[in-house]
């Protein structure tokens, strides 16, 4: 990578996180001059800003065929950082939207600040190539969470939502700086591409393979619970539980995405020499991420809970195509490309999913009052049309044909076949299946359950809004995969090179 | 590009489906009337298309192929051949009776008759598909509408079980089918890795690997066709099904497991089909025989009928394991006269159902009286089912027998002594035409319990079946007397289809 000195140039690669900081500034401003009853607005107003920073982010970072450190290798916009950026203001807009109508949160001013605020971490996070910068965003984002997930003062599930997440994020946050400073002590730099020239091949060079495997750990479990993979997946169903819905969806795609964004900067840019062993660790933890994710997701009676383990489950889907990386890579074409563009492509898909069926379930449970998976019953006599985002969500997390997931998952497995993995790609094909019993038993409830009450579901306009472009966005993702693979391989190219 | 067939008749049901939605509850009329002509559309589509397939030239015919994603190597590739074409027949001629027999339906009548047309869309697809993504793609696609309809129209005191027994089962099949796909598509050479089923067959995989993912491929589209020990889901969600849909899937869905068992399994896959075929002849023999006994003391009538479709579906899987020419037309031509058959079958237990209100034997009897079409039409189904003369069960079986007959294993090394003696394969066709005597028991039986005998009390005042149910009982006997008295219109041309199968195997 080529490195440069800063320059005011530079400053256009941050375009969209300046409208992300001049929108926080106008919400905070509509706070303080609202009176209570108009404030269900500052949602609209968050998410215009998130729109505005889409817009600016395909207007101003659309990014070359080389990509440069910027900020003197702070940064680097690639198309890597493109397509993770673009997702995570999506998947902020989205947030913003479904969480206006939301009783206690819309009225909030704070919520949308911090949300606003956790987005930029994010952002950062895809597009950070130095320690100190990638650490920062890191906690930038985390920190914002965790205040999000503990943002209704008056439920007790909520505060320990909000704790859990902060002693298990706080913990791990820890184990990975130490893996940074170690980073820092072989190499003698903070910028990810020199460390990786430096400690170069596995067994080959100055630096001792021992500690670099060590080091390598303790990105794999300080990332590892971001991504909620098992054995670091213990927070996840009580934070996703207590937390308020939008930011259960919200913490299922962005904070996940965020997760894999860095996991792929670290492994692909820093250890790309010890991929042969780092491949075999998340390979098995694929395994018993999707396994033990699906298993447990199969005996919930709260959809919550259930979407948090469904969530595991997809998290060792997309590790599963991670772990296709090497086998490939080593004999020269472009299989890398494929694995590590599958996954993008499925951080992609699954975040439109998620967000449909977590819309879903925010009106849901308004009205029944529980999270309860009975409460579906015979939705689709009260709401065909809130019935059928569900069954498309709910589908797409299937697997199910002509939705985003059927592709998702086919090119998840495609990529671990060509890597001679076929033993883990039975055990993916095993797990769609138990998969789609849990799903379809939701699915049962919806389209053959008696209602308790036959009253629609009260939707607002924003809403309907949010659900559709993101109902439609899953079956065209997934009928004309066609552009949306080419971004992801692109992207999958730049964490290579 | 000439004029676009296939997608049309695939996606033709999936527009009229949608707009169906999107008309008001109330007007079921309008969505029974708009269903009933995308039906009949498509049926007469496919057979502009039988009868417009250029057999001289053979291959595959009214393609179109177009680059869907192309880094993975996908295209919209669709075609038909000779074997392909009846089923797109079959698929046509069950959906319209399937919406004929179906007019009765009030219960969200919209939504039924839209799913049932959306179901169709995969199935059309699957027989034109000619790259392997795009198959499954269409494949998948029915999951949601025939769970759905199962668990929301079906049999109330079995729909959730059979519904989701038969969804998981036939999920199953086509992950172990795509499980051996995809280590197809690694074997490529990298950078002309591909989907496509001519790719595939032209690629000439080494005899071990053929060997290793042949049974994943068969034996996962077998599972789709019901094969032993793998078959208790077809009984179960067939007779938890609403009749169309039993209809449209013992009479199709099955079939396009064998269909795809022949396609994707034996044609890319010789030296495998090779190295299994006597083993393929055990477990069907199994599911031949077996089968057909349950279904003689089963007291419930749609059960007979489903435990005799896993037997009949044992036949074809016979058929292919001949490997040779009278065997696998044989087979070809059982999978179109049971697609029918079955059809016919499934939409008389639903007329008698309907009026009945039962359908145990004991409480049943002398509807002859009552319902003659169904009678007569059953009685027809019957005939073919037993492999008489003069209906096309016949056509179909006895090439299967002989075929058997004259089967030897192709690839002795490694297999069970017993199963390359000389008289294996004649044994297995003596052990399966046993089955000719089992199935003429509980046919005659079904017949003689239902449609003879005492007309019990309370179904003396049984109202007769509709004018539309007529129509589609005369349209699915008729169609099994004219191939039975006129095989030629469909033989030669189930012929002209496996001839490429025949070739990768090294033979015709």
């Amino acid at each position: 990578m080529n490195i440069q000195p800063f320059e005011p140039s530079h400053l256009l690669a941050l375009a969209p996180e300046i409208v992300l900081v001049i929108s926080a500034a106008v919400i905070m401003l509509a706070d303080v001059n609202r009176g209570r009853e108009r404030k269900r607005e500052l949602g609209v107003v968050a998410a215009l800003g998130f729109g505005a920073a889409l817009v600016a982010a395909l207007l101003f970072t659309l990014p070359g065929l080389t990509a440069d450190g910027q900020f003197g290798g702070m940064i680097r916009n690639d198309t890597a950082a493109f397509a993770f950026r673009i997702l995570f203001l999506f998947a902020g807009m989205v947030t913003a939207l479904i969480a206006t109508d939301s009783p206690v949160i819309g009225k909030e001013g704070e919520f949308f600040l911090v949300l606003t605020g956790s987005v930029i971490g994010m952002n950062f996070m895809a597009l950070s190539t130095d320690l100190v910068m990638l650490y920062l965003s890191i906690e930038a984002s985390s920190i914002a969470l965790y205040a999000l997930a503990g943002s209704l003062r008056e439920s007790d599930k909520s505060a320990e939502s909000g704790l859990k997440y902060f002693l298990f994020g706080a913990f791990t946050s820890t184990v990975l700086l130490y893996g940074f400073s170690l980073l820092y002590g072989f190499a003698g730099s903070t910028n990810l591409y020199e460390i990786g020239a430096r400690l170069g091949e596995a067994g080959v060079g100055g630096v001792p393979t021992l500690p670099v495997i060590l080091t390598l750990l303790t990105v794999v479990v300080g990332l590892g619970f971001k991504i909620s993979a098992v054995p670091f997946h213990f927070w996840a169903p009580d934070v996703y539980e207590g937390a308020p819905t939008p930011i259960t969806a919200f913490l299922s795609v962005a904070s996940k995405a965020a997760g894999f964004a860095v996991l792929l900067r670290l492994l692909l840019t820093v250890f790309p020499g010890y991929a042969g062993i780092w491949t075999g660790i998340i390979a098995a933890l694929a395994l018993l991420t999707m396994t033990i994710g699906n298993l447990l997701a199969m005996q919930q009676r709260n959809i919550k809970r259930l979407l948090a383990y469904s969530s595991i489950a997809q998290a060792g889907y997309i590790l599963l195509g991670l772990a296709a990386y090497y086998n490939l890579n080593t004999d020269g074409n472009v299989g890398g490309e494929h694995a590590i563009g599958a996954v993008v492509y499925y951080l992609g898909m699954y975040t439109l999913t998620n967000l449909v069926a977590f819309g879903v379930i925010i009106l849901v449970s308004r009205i029944t009052g529980s999270d309860e998976i009975a409460d579906f019953s015979g939705l689709s006599r009260r709401s065909p049309g809130l019935a059928l985002a569900m069954l498309v969500a709910l589908l797409s997390l299937g697997g199910i044909p002509p939705l985003a997931g059927f592709f998702g998952k086919l090119y998840l497995f495609a990529a671990a076949a060509e890597a001679n993995l076929l033993w883990l790609v039975v055990a993916g094909a095993i797990n769609a299946l138990l998969a789609l019993y849990y799903y379809l038993i939701v699915i049962k409830v919806i389209y053959l359950g008696q209602p308790k009450d036959e009253a629609t579901v009260p939707v607002s306009r924003p809403y309907v809004f949010a659900l559709w472009v993101c109902s439609i966005g899953v079956i065209l993702v997934g009928v004309l995969a066609g552009p949306f693979v080419q971004i992801a391989q692109a992207a999958g190219t730049n964490f290579l090179r | 590009m000439t004029f676009p067939f296939l997608s049309v008749i695939t996606f033709a049901p999936l527009v009229a489906g949608l707009g169906i939605l999107l008309l008001p509850p109330e007007r079921k009329d309008v969505a029974r009337a708009t269903a009933l002509v995308t039906a009949a559309f498509t049926v007469l589509l496919s057979g502009l298309l039988y009868f417009g397939y250029d057999q001289a030239a053979g291959g595959f015919q009214f393609v179109e192929d177009v680059a869907w994603i192309p880094q993975l190597g996908i295209r919209y590739h669709m075609g038909v051949d000779g074997f392909s074409l009846p089923m797109l027949l079959l698929t046509g001629i069950v959906l319209l009776t399937g919406v004929m027999i179906s007019w009765g339906v009030e219960d969200r009548a919209r939504e039924y008759m839209a799913f049932f047309l959306i179901l169709s869309v995969g199935v059309f697809g699957v027989f034109a598909a000619l790259d392997l993504f795009l198959f499954f793609f269409l494949l998948e696609i029915a999951v949601f509408p025939k769970f759905l309809m199962i668990v929301v129209w079906g049999y109330p005191k079995t729909r959730e079980y059979g519904g989701m027994k038969l969804t998981l089962y036939l999920f199953l099949a086509s992950l172990v089918a795509l499980v051996g796909v995809l280590a197809l598509y690694a074997a490529l050479p990298a950078g002309a890795r591909s989907f496509g089923l001519l790719d595939l067959a032209a690629a000439n995989f080494s005899p071990e690997l053929q060997r290793w993912v042949f049974p994943l491929i068969f034996g996962g589209f077998a599972i789709m066709g019901a094969i032993f020990p793998l078959h208790s889901w077809a009984p179960d969600g067939h007779v938890a099904a609403p009749t169309a849909i039993s209809m449209m899937l013992a009479g199709v869905e099955m079939k396009i497991g064998m269909y795809a068992a022949l396609r994707l399994g034996v044609y890319l896959l010789p030296e495998g089909a090779k190295f299994w075929a006597p083993v393929i002849v055990v477990f069907a023999l199994v599911n031949v025989i077996y089968a057909a006994y349950i279904a003689l003391i089963q007291k419930d009538f749609k059960y007979i009928i489903g435990f005799s479709s896993v037997s009949h579906m044992g036949l074809v899987m016979l058929g292919f394991a001949t490997l040779n020419p009278l065997g696998l037309t044989g087979a070809g031509l059982q999978m179109f006269s049971h697609g029918v058959m079955t059809a016919l079958f499934f939409s008389i237990v639903g007329m008698v159902y309907d009026r009945a209100h039962t359908r145990m034997l004991p409480e049943l009897g002398g509807l002859m009286q009552r319902m003659p079409w169904a009678g007569i039409a059953f009685l027809v189904g019957g005939f073919t089912s037993m492999g008489m003369p003069g209906f096309s069960g016949f056509v179909a079986e006895i090439p299967i027998y002989l075929g058997l007959w004259q089967g030897v294993a192709l690839d002795p090394i490694n297999l069970p002594g017993f199963m390359t003696t000389a008289w294996f394969f004649p044994l297995a066709a003596v052990i399966s035409a046993l089955s000719i005597v089992i199935t003429a028991a509980y046919i005659l039986l079904a017949v003689r319990r239902v449609f003879f005998g005492q007309l019990p009390a309370q179904l003396a005042e049984l109202p007769d079946v509709s004018a539309l149910d007529k129509v589609a009982l005369g349209l699915l006997s008729g169609l099994m007397i004219v191939v039975g008295l006129y095989p030629a219109i469909m033989a030669p041309l189930v012929e002209s289809g496996l001839r490429p199968v025949l070739q990768a195997l090294g033979g015709g």
